[in-house]
């Protein structure tokens, strides 16, 4: 990585957020891959530098963790859930059907660039599997149709917007947030999907809900008058 | 159904969902500190730093909330092991890394409401006597990333954290800190080791965190749910906490339905409530087809079947079952599902995520993977399903930390159940099951057909 001294003064900002200087490794490498698009032998070069350690050091890190890549790769990572209950659920299949449409296989990128395929771990979203991730943002409810859909729009610069999120980013402007530069872009996207939403629903159809909250204080709890959601007022 | 909780103990008590973490998800911009504020929101950090330190871990402990990311270890008796009065910082890490295969509620909840958790921190921290606290979020979640980056930088510029916390003189640092891909983060001490920059490869104990933990300092870690739940406990007080729930797990949380089930999603009710109530609400198992086998919380505990839809999912409900609560992660799977491949597929996810530290769990997942892909394709005989529980033995109780014991539970547990299943695919030359049957776009895929 060229260093310029911009990315000197990012990396030193990432660094006087922590108590201890190595903790910013992880954000650290995050911000380079929101530079190169991956991690370089460089880029590992420019962290032991700041952080006065070994490139071994480094690199033993960077290879640790999954989300730091060591090639470059597509505009839009396109990361589709086989885990158990996402596989079985379809996972399996639209992950065959973009393969096969787009011609790459497992950990590999289209021709044109714009699009790296891979298969990942669950992502915390089985409520609403099978789902694929987009540069680190949910889509929802996919089938091999939707799938070969979206990939086909990310392909023709034409991005969907995430079931739950903001509106697509690069993977390198993703990289950046992760390395803790906020974009201004929290109030995108909806509070909640459906799934998230449902008991609560429910639970305003059935007339549940928690039980009231004491008014007086109960000695020895700590507990005072206080309204607020949980305490129906 | 009476909505009235809450009877001691004998009969079994009348089931009503309980929103309360998830109350405010549907409101407009709930994200947002204004719509949390106008719900009440942060009354409970002004009580809280109303009153000692030692009373906030009074009234949790009396709470009698327990740690919701797995263990189930109590909440103020985590807190009560951070020494008082030495010289060390002391820390308060949030363990966002919610990555346990089947668990969906920390990044919806996040999502939605990061306020809540924030809310949680303050009170924390407070209460272990902190200054600096670390929410520590898996990087695969990017909204949820910043959600949680602009509601830090709105506590901020409305001095709800930095030197002079809601006025009171105490001070709190938060750092947002977004991880790198590694299921073993999960581990809360090889959460620390990541945390401090290195690779996420647990810690032997002791010392525990409590005494030596991030940057060799006294540090308390704890599971978002658990924080996200200290606000409420604070405003409602602990015999209101225990007004849900039972005696020995007192409390509300978020059951988590997927898989094959009607209307899967996120349901808030005291524990205890049981999976045939919850499978009732949510429109039971796909039309046409019966429960085969489920998980109480995700792929580390045990899978159960049809004959525990009437255990209680509580802490001791799911031990007398043979399983554990865990994340209150219910995955749900129907006949159409093959347990072979359901497990071989955990297996390798045990097997990818094996940080390598220990010999059992990095050599016996390996080898485990091997066999299970045998028996799918129809290559392995009557030997191997007694190795599997012979390399399971192996592992369990000998790994270095949870994640191989969590290995052994799908393995263990499904030939415990489905021996004959194992024996079908040795005896009748591979898997038996399609797997275009088990998926939502079955029908779809049919008709295409």
């Amino acid at each position: 990585m060229a260093l310029t001294e911009q990315t000197r003064l990012a990396l030193r900002e990432i660094l006087a957020r922590y108590p201890k200087p190595r903790s910013a490794l992880l954000p650290m490498l995050h911000y380079c891959q929101s530079e190169e698009g991956y991690v370089s032998p460089a880029a590992i070069g420019a962290c032991a530098e700041e952080l006065g350690l070994t490139k071994a050091e480094v690199g033993a890190v960077a290879t640790f963790y999954t989300m730091y890549k060591r090639r470059p790769i597509g505009d839009y990572y396109v990361g589709v859930c086989t885990n158990t209950l996402c596989a079985v659920m379809g996972g399996d299949a639209i992950l065959d059907a973009l393969e096969e449409h787009l011609g790459i296989g497992n950990d590999e990128t289209t021709p044109d660039g714009a699009v790296t395929l891979e298969h990942i771990e669950c992502n915390a979203a089985c409520d609403y599997a099978p789902v694929i991730m987009v540069n680190w943002e949910f889509f929802d409810n996919q089938t091999p149709g939707s799938a070969r859909e979206l990939v086909d729009r990310l392909r023709a610069g034409d991005p969907p917007l995430p079931t739950r999120g903001g509106r697509l980013c690069t993977w390198k402007e993703a990289s950046r947030v992760l390395a803790g530069f906020y974009d201004g872009r929290a109030d995108e996207g909806p509070s909640a999907g459906p799934a998230s939403l449902i008991g609560l629903e429910m639970a305003a159809e059935r007339g549940d809900r928690a039980p009231q909250m004491p008014r007086v204080a109960s000695p020895g709890t700590g507990s005072v008058s206080m309204a607020r959601d949980g305490a129906p007022r | 159904m009476s909505p009235q909780m809450g009877t001691k103990t004998g009969t079994p008590k009348p089931f009503a969902l309980t929103p309360v973490l998830t109350a405010n998800w549907a409101q407009p911009r709930s994200w947002t500190l204004a719509a949390y504020e106008s719900r009440g929101g942060y009354a409970g950090a002004r009580q809280a730093l109303a009153m000692s330190q030692d009373e906030v871990i009074a009234l949790v402990k009396n709470s009698g909330l327990r740690g919701r990311g797995g263990a189930g270890f109590p909440t103020g008796m985590k807190w009560g092991f951070i020494p008082q009065g030495d010289a060390k910082p002391h820390y308060l890490v949030v363990n966002a890394d919610e990555s346990e295969p089947g668990t969906c509620k920390d990044v919806p909840l996040m999502l939605a409401s990061p306020h809540t958790l924030l809310e949680g921190v303050i009170i924390s921290a407070y209460a272990i006597r902190a200054h600096t606290a670390f929410v520590y979020i898996r990087g695969e979640v990017l909204h949820v990333v910043r959600r949680m980056q602009a509601a830090v930088d709105e506590l901020y510029a409305n001095s709800f954290l930095g030197p002079d916390v809601l006025g009171s003189g105490y001070a709190l640092d938060v750092v947002v800190h977004a991880g790198a891909g590694a299921y073993i983060c999960g581990e809360e001490t090889a959460l620390l080791d990541s945390l401090e920059g290195y690779r996420g490869q647990p810690r032997l104990r002791p010392p525990f965190p409590a005494v030596a933990g991030l940057y060799a300092s006294p540090t308390v870690i704890n599971n978002v749910e658990s924080i996200a739940s200290v606000p409420a406990i604070v405003s409602g007080g602990a015999a209101w906490f225990r007004t849900m729930g039972s005696e020995k797990s007192p409390g509300f949380t978020i059951y988590s339905l997927s898989g094959h089930v009607t209307t899967p999603g996120q349901y808030e009710a005291p524990l205890g409530v049981t999976l045939r109530d919850l499978l009732h609400l949510a429109g039971g198992v796909r039309g046409g087809h019966r429960l085969k086998f489920w998980t109480p919380g995700g792929s580390s505990t045990p899978l159960l079947t049809a004959e525990h839809l009437d255990a209680p999912l509580d802490y001791e409900g799911m031990v007398g079952a043979g399983s554990m609560l865990g994340t209150k992660a219910l995955q749900i799977f129907d006949d159409t599902t093959c347990v072979v491949r359901a497990v071989l597929r955990w297996t390798q996810f045990y097997a990818h995520e094996s940080c390598g530290k220990c010999t059992p769990c990095r050599e016996g997942t390996f080898w485990m993977v091997q066999i299970l892909e045998r028996l799918e394709a129809g290559d392995a005989d009557a030997k191997d399903v007694d190795v599997l529980l012979d390399t399971c033995d192996n592992i369990f109780g000998r790994s270095f930390c949870a994640l191989g014991d969590g290995a052994t539970s799908p393995v263990v547990s499904s030939i415990q159940f489905f021996r004959d299943e194992y024996v079908a695919h040795y005896t009748g030359g591979g898997c038996p099951f399609d797997p275009s049957a088990a998926t939502l776009f079955a029908a779809e895929a049919g008709a295409a057909r």
